[in-house]
């Protein structure tokens, strides 16, 4: 059973020569019990796919079943079935983290009693029981983000939409709410996230989607798409600039001729087949040549890597500009 | 970590009307504890009803002296209408606020009754502004202000007061709806009401004004709320006019409220439906 199908999603925004299609035919199959990634930067159409799957945006074209019903034709049955936590928390600033919770717990039509037990038990979970009684006006930004993600959990969600949930937080929350996520998977919940840090995407999800300019541009397990650009890597720095072309000679000879060179930076990749044996070979056959070095490391390939062989751009580059700009208007 | 055991929700394929009513309840009680704790709507709900009948009681109902006529007797039922009026306040900024904060959008991902949003919206402003009313009364009859018709009809003037109140929130909500941020909710979302009041016979008799605008005042509906609200509480009219809504004050607010009710109800309705699928 597939706890999310979509197929050809389509949704356009304004008209005529303003028109923007913010997502230009989706198709989406999420299996049961796993959890998807939606990796993509700034304006790629994320936010708008969650929120046609979420019953909150009407598609232009295509349709979507989540948790077997019609996102169209049975948006109150789908609601019933999942928690939405989305992008920018939404949650009242003027009741307690307490209040918040009841109130998301009564709209989800448990019973005063119950919603109130539940409310305790997320606080306890968050971490925010000692912030409990106090109005959402004194939480800072990371703590708010915790309790809208907390009204997304009231209930059992069979699917969870999760719109960059770790945006915001520290490290040791982030970490947190990764356990969190992982723990839902294990009760057999089904969570698609979206993401704009590659190893969250990594970390969490089963498999990857990358999204651009509202069309899939990729898919398949870190590990597939980690295939598509090679294997892993060596990378050298060399400590003299002068001594950069003897040790390119030396990696070259060891590598059938792959070396890749960088003068700015005094870096020299080499491919490699052999992992860490391959990385004692070359800091041997760079001391022989006696080449001293400043920083060697063996890489492994990352998904900005795909990301930047995919788009001809660096995902985290891009998203840190265009918040820096944002914030800066 | 907890271990973590999720009530699971139940399935409701069709909202019924029990649960429109609990659901709207619970938006109600959202509205109003979170209301109170803002201080703007403290001063507006507390401090300005209590300010507004001491200031008009004591600076103009003494200036203005006219032998045979008691200005208080004749303005408190003015500054009850113009209080009612300003009810479509604090209904455009909440809802412009909800709008704004995400909330319509997390409200709308919830197994819950589409209607709660407006319903809880409007009921609570009913009971805020019926707490207003409350408090203006208490204080009319300390500054002297008293009804002459006997409690039947003084409570039929408090219902024709609220029913005023009712439909400026839906006047409200359509503002609130359609401006997307509360700051200019609570700005040029409001402004129009100023000359709105005020070209009325809430404060004086509009015999001395222009006669464009005396015309404009006999036909305001806020002046026919006003002239229901003096005839019901037996206060003094003072206004002398041939128009029809004068000569039948209460049945003209009465019309007037409805239409003002029929024409922005269902507009604010569509304007939420829209506004929130979009
Ligand atoms: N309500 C709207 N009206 C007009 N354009 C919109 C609207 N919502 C989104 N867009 C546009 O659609 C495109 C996709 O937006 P979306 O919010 O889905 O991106 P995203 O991947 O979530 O980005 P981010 O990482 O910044 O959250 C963008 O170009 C955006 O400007
Ligand atoms: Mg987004």
């Amino acid at each position: 059973m597939n706890a999310i199908t979509a197929e050809g999603l389509v949704k356009t925004f304004g008209s005529g020569e303003k028109a923007v299609k913010a997502v230009g035919g989706v198709d989406l199959v999420v299996p049961e019990g796993t959890v998807v990634g939606l990796l993509g930067p700034n304006g790629a159409g994320k936010t708008t796919t969650v929120r046609m799957l979420t019953t909150l945006l009407a598609p232009d074209a295509g349709r979507a079943v989540v948790a077997g019903h019609d996102v169209v034709r049975e948006p109150q049955a789908v609601r019933s079935k999942i928690g939405l936590s989305g992008q920018y928390a939404a949650v009242d600033e003027n009741l307690t983290g307490r209040e918040n919770l009841w109130l998301f717990g009564r709209l989800y039509q448990l019973s005063s009693k119950e919603a109130s037990k539940r409310a305790a038990e997320l606080l306890e979970q968050f971490n925010l029981t000692d912030a409990a009684d106090r109005t959402l006006k004194t939480y800072s930004g990371g703590m708010r983000r915790r309790l809208d993600l907390a009204g997304s959990l009231i209930v059992r969600p069979q699917v969870l939409f999760l719109d960059e949930p770790t945006t915001g937080l520290d490290p040791s929350s982030r970490l947190d709410l990764w356990d969190v996520i992982r723990e839902r998977v294990a009760e057999g919940s089904t969570i698609l996230l979206t993401t704009q840090y590659l190893e969250e995407a990594d970390a969490l999800a089963d498999d990857i989607v990358v999204i651009d300019h509202g069309v899939i541009i990729a898919q398949g397990t870190a590990d597939q798409l980690k295939a598509q650009i090679g294997g892993e890597r060596i990378e050298v720095i060399v400590h003299d600039p002068e001594a950069l072309g003897k040790a390119e000679q030396v990696l070259n000879l060891g590598s059938g001729g792959q070396c890749l060179r960088d003068d700015h930076t005094r870096k020299l990749t080499v491919p490699t087949h052999t992992g860490s044996k391959g990385l004692i070979q070359v800091i041997r056959d760079l001391d022989e040549a006696g080449v001293g070095i400043d920083d060697i490391a063996l890489r492994r390939p990352t998904l900005d890597d795909v990301f930047v062989k995919l788009t001809g751009r660096h995902a985290e580059d891009e998203t840190q500009a265009e918040t820096a700009q944002g914030r800066a208007s | 970590m907890t271990t973590d055991v999720a009530p699971t929700a139940a399935a409701p394929s069709r909202v019924g009307l029990n649960q429109a009513f609990a659901d709207a309840m619970t938006i109600t009680w959202r509205n109003i504890r979170a209301g109170w704790r803002v201080p703007d709507n403290q001063i507006y709900m507390f401090i300005q009803p209590i300010m507004f009948v001491l200031l008009f009681a004591y600076v103009f109902g003494g200036a203005i002296n006219v032998p045979g006529v008691d200005y208080v007797d004749f303005l408190m039922a003015g500054i009850f209408v113009q209080t009612m009026a300003f009810a479509c306040a604090p209904a455009s900024v909440g809802l412009a606020d909800d709008m704004q904060k995400g909330l319509i959008d997390r409200f709308r991902s919830l197994p819950m009754a589409r209607s709660a949003v407006i319903a809880g919206r409007v009921i609570a402003d009913l009971v805020n502004q019926l707490i207003v009313l409350v408090i203006m009364i208490v204080c009319g009859f300390i500054v002297g202000w008293t009804f002459h018709n006997g409690f039947g009809q003084f409570l039929a003037a408090v219902g024709l007061l609220m029913l005023f109140a009712f439909a400026m929130l839906w006047v409200g909500a359509l503002i609130g709806l359609s401006v997307g941020s509360p700051q200019v909710a609570a700005s040029a979302g409001l402004i129009w009401l100023f000359p709105v009041v005020f070209m009325s016979n809430v404060f004086v008799d509009p015999s001395s004004m222009p006669s464009v605008v005396q015309a404009i005042a006999e036909w305001n509906p806020v002046s026919a709320i006003a002239s229901g609200a003096r005839e019901l509480f037996g206060n003094q009219s003072l206004v002398q006019s041939e128009a029809w809504p004068m000569q039948h004050p209460v049945a003209a607010a009465l019309l007037w409220c409805l239409l003002i009710i029929a024409v922005f109800a269902p507009l604010a309705v569509r304007k939420y439906k829209k506004a929130s699928s979009k």
